[in-house]
């Protein structure tokens, strides 16, 4: 391809993102002289050099677009909805050839007659609200010497040979002509000074390819990487005369680094300067009327950022417009202004970029968003009971929830906010989101500026030592035998207490293949980390400190690998894996196999493995330990009291739809006295009864050796489990003693389905008992 | 692609046998270095070392050719080469001369020989007395290909 096509290619592409933002706003704002004559410069250039360069497709229609503009421009045509569509048309037109021209070097086959006609008959005057208004009121003659005549519009090309395109709009030519503009005009002086603006901001930026700020960066990013290194011997060796020149070139170094940041920073607004368009059309489309705020348009971010983030704004803006604000009339009804608003707004804090994305349109639903929570299965009613508003609304964050009513053209393919979330987070930001029904949604997306140096933690596993991202990293955690904190087991999974939740644990040598699994008396170190909406822990052998490390991507070879980031090199020299997290976790949860695809039986009675078996310890009636079989357990739940009734001498609660009777052990029917209630549910095939517990105590994997059998009903008798007298519960015995009190046929219980609950709500994995 | 007109190879030992790399692509002959394993890397890939500031594949060249790993005694040498846009260490027993070898001498690959070898030879050089293996590093370090096969 040649230089000139080339250079054409690079400013066309330029100057047609522009284009979109203002013909937007010219449509707004009615037709500001100053921006009808800057829409029209921009498309009278590509149509002049187009013709220069010979894409002939391309110039005709541009020129017929140019027709309309240069009449509305001279006030011939006032700005009509129609008008700024045809020409919306035609810049996607002109988008399309020059997509094509880039990828092949020559203009794509197609017709644009229609296109042309249709350009032609707006010019002309034939359509819509025509330039009938304009001339009523329009003075005849113009004071505007700098606004060349109607007839000129079409002539500046007649320079540029070849000139193919005068036939595409005769029409244009044999419109009436109408009188002139109704606009103030400008003095003369006020366009120099405005040309000048203009010409002095594009004198003081040049343009440079993209991979010559890459190569600069990276090796700025070797410069820090070898201050670093020089530092760090600098510590070591205590006083030398090198101090003080390292400290200058250090400081050399942070700015040199800060400045070719820089110039890999580009305004938001470019992300953003499609946006106007998407809303307007999708106004259009939905009947709706939407108005789009932007501030800090100028806030700059890293460019692979922006890259990043260009999808999801995108997204998030069509979900605002699309279900966030209202029809004309829903939002009069409700006492809103007619036309929505949908605000942007970015600035820094902190050493992140903020992106604020709010509307005033209905916000979220929490009826709908229930009812959808509960219709895919994301959460069970008993959840949602215990959830605040707040916690519903974030459910739009899971996967598979979508609240549109239906499937538009707009949103609702199924790509939802947990994409945005992904997308987000992969980045190392974070997303928040407040909403109130009747009143609006605002989301607030916080991100780093840039994705080439972050903070990372170094730990150790097995000898090796690896890099993780600081973003996901929550807390550290000893554990170990002189830790009160312990990892403890569940038919091999492994999990950690951790402020009365439990916490499943990945072991990091197990994950990665890295010599022998650790055991319990070793002490270790817990990374807990967040990825999603997800905890989990990252069990490793030794933690250092938090480094400033520069991001290297991984080489081809090793790209596979989805558990690594990229690498880096330390101070010290030395090349660490940087892990992630999000990966890792996917990696761990598919190691022990899918979780939904467990078979568990809860009939079997016992999940054992070496004679050992998972028991549930928790306290009942007394200060006795309890133990029932964890393979016993449907689930546990906290349920509200005010849900308990009596009935007929027993305690029962609504639960799945069902009346499910609440038992305490010793089968005395009281009324718990506290609020929430914990309740271990069991089920056989029939039905599930509820026991009532003071307290869970612990999951213990233990030998089941009944050493003193019980003679009271329900008990099996005692065990020493996990070091301490327990009693084994009956679990057969309550389930018989609850049927025969409620002896109604029919019931039907999924256990299995419920066992996999539990796992699911506990966070752990269990093959098949 | 073999090398056809007059070669230069860098000669480096693997378990007794010689093998030739092509001169024009070796950037560095390396001693011992501080490499860090990566978990779960293809078989062949031995970890990372860093090179000034650039971080290099190391390339386990006794376990992509189906050889026993090396006793605990020998300082494995490093022979740094490019190759596209990325830089690999193929870490070999030990690195002899440069030769220069006359086409006459060059036979194209042995039907005999063991595949995992035939895989990455551009071919056999007949020398006074002992043979060397003509390494073709594309295929070499083709590790999608080895991956699908």
């Amino acid at each position: 391809m040649d230089e000139i096509l080339k250079e054409f290619l690079t400013e066309a592409t330029e100057m047609l993102s522009q284009l979109d933002t203002e013909l937007v706003e010219l449509e707004r704002s009615g037709g500001n002289p100053e921006l009808v004559r800057s829409i029209f410069r921009i498309i009278h250039t590509i149509k002049g050099t187009c013709g220069f360069v010979g894409l002939s497709r391309l110039e005709k229609v541009a020129h017929a677009a140019e027709n309309v503009l240069g009449k509305i421009r001279d006030g011939e045509l006032v700005v009509s909805a129609a008008a700024i569509t045809a020409v919306l048309e035609a810049v996607d037109r002109i988008k399309m050839i020059v997509a094509g021209v880039e990828s092949t070097g020559a203009e794509p086959e197609g017709d644009d007659a229609p296109l042309v006609a249709e350009l032609a008959r707006i010019a002309a005057g034939e359509v819509g609200d025509s330039a009938a208004d304009a001339a009523a009121t329009a003075a005849p003659a113009s004071e505007e010497t700098a606004v060349p005549a109607p007839e000129a519009a079409a002539a500046p090309e007649s320079a540029v040979p070849p000139e193919p395109a005068e036939a595409a709009a005769p029409d244009a030519q044999a419109a009436p002509a109408q009188p002139a503009p109704a606009e103030p005009a400008r003095t003369p002086a006020q366009i120099e000074r405005a040309a000048t603006e203009t010409s002095s901001v594009a004198a003081q930026t040049i343009r440079v390819n993209v991979a010559v700020l890459e190569h600069l960066m990276t090796e700025v990013s070797e410069l820090v990487l070898t201050r670093n290194q020089l530092l760090q011997t600098l510590r070591s060796n205590g006083d030398s005369a090198f101090a003080a020149p390292l400290q200058r070139l250090s400081q050399v170094t942070s700015e040199l680094q800060d400045s070719v940041m820089k110039t890999r920073m580009q305004p938001i607004g470019t992300v953003w300067s499609k946006l106007p368009r998407l809303v307007r059309d999708l106004g259009r489309e939905l009947g709706k009327k939407i108005d789009l705020v932007m501030h800090g348009q100028e806030t700059e971010l890293d460019r692979q950022v922006l890259e990043m983030i260009r999808d999801p704004l995108t997204h998030m803006v069509r979900n605002s417009a699309d279900h966030g604000i209202e029809l004309p009339a829903e939002r009069l009804a409700a006492g809103k202004p007619e036309s929505g608003t949908i605000s942007l707004d970015a600035y820094h804090r902190g050493g992140h970029i903020i992106i604020e994305i709010a509307d005033d349109g209905k916000g979220l639903s929490i009826e709908k968003i229930k009812k959808k929570a509960l219709e895919n299965g994301i959460v069970s009613a008993e959840e949602l009971a215990g959830m605040s508003e707040q916690q519903i609304q974030q459910l739009i964050f899971k996967a598979g929830l979508s609240t549109a009513q239906q499937v538009t053209s707009v949103s609702g393919r199924g790509v939802g906010m947990d994409v945005v979330r992904t997308n987000i987070e992969k980045i190392g930001g974070a997303i928040e989101m407040q909403s109130k029904e009747g009143a609006g949604t605002r989301f607030l997306i916080r991100i780093p500026l840039t994705l080439a140096i972050v903070a990372a933690l170094i730990v150790e596993c097995a000898g090796e030592r690896f890099a993780i991202p600081q973003i996901g990293v929550r807390e550290l955690v000893r554990v170990g035998p002189t830790s009160p904190n312990k990892v403890e087991q569940i038919h091999g999974a492994l999990v950690l207490r951790l402020r009365d939740r439990l916490l499943p644990l990945a072991s990091l040598r197990a994950l990665l293949g890295l010599g022998e699994p650790e055991t319990a008396s070793d002490e270790r170190f817990v990374v807990v980390a967040e990825v999603g909406t997800e905890n989990f822990g990252v069990i490793v052998d030794r933690v250092f400190d938090t480094e400033e490390i520069v991001v290297k991507p991984v080489a081809p070879v090793l790209r596979e690998l989805n558990v690594f980031s990229g690498n880096t090199i330390l101070g010290d020299g030395s090349v660490v894996m940087i892990l992630d997290l999000n990966n890792l976790m996917s990696l761990n949860s598919g190691s022990a196999g899918d979780q939904t695809a467990h078979v568990v039986h809860a009939t079997s009675s016992v999940a054992a493995e070496d004679d050992r078996t998972a028991l549930l310890v928790f306290r009942a009636g007394g200060n006795a330990r309890k133990a029932v079989p964890l393979a016993r357990v449907a689930r546990l739940e906290q349920l509200a009291t005010e849900t308990f009734e009596m009935v007929d001498g027993a305690i029962v609660v609504q639960y799945r739809g069902r009346l499910m009777p609440l038992v305490a052990l010793d089968g005395a029917a009281m009324m718990p006295d506290q609020r929430r209630q914990q309740v271990i549910v069991f089920a056989d095939s029939e039905r599930s009864v509820g026991v009532l517990v003071d307290e869970i105590v612990d999951i213990i994997e233990d030998r089941l050796d009944i050493e003193l059998t019980d003679q009271r009903p329900g008990m099996l008798g005692t065990a020493v489990i996990g070091g301490k007298a327990t009693e084994i519960v009956d679990v057969d015995h309550i389930l018989r003693r609850v049927r025969d009190q409620f002896a109604q046929p029919g019931e039907s219980g999924d256990a299995r389905a419920r066992l996999d609950a539990l796992y699911g709500k506990l966070g752990i994995d269990m093959e098949a008992a | 692609m073999s090398a056809r007109n007059d070669a230069r190879l860098l000669s480096v030992t693997l378990a007794g046998q010689e093998f030739g790399i092509p001169v024009m692509q070796v950037r560095d002959v390396l001693g011992p270095q501080r490499t860090t394993v990566v978990p779960l890397a293809p078989r062949g890939i031995a970890g990372l070392l860093n090179l000034r500031g650039r971080i290099v594949t190391v390339i386990d060249m006794r376990a992509l050719l189906g050889l026993p790993p090396s006793d605990g005694e020998a300082r494995p040498m490093q022979v740094v080469v490019e190759h596209g846009e990325d830089s690999f260490s193929l870490r070999v027993d030990s690195v002899g001369d440069v030769l220069e070898l006359p086409d006459e001498s060059f036979e194209r690959t042995l039907s005999t020989l063991d595949p995992a070898w035939r895989d990455v030879a551009a071919g056999i050089y007949r020398l006074p007395g002992r043979l060397l293996v003509s390494l073709d590093l594309s295929r070499l370090l083709d590790f999608k290909h080895r991956a699908a096969a």
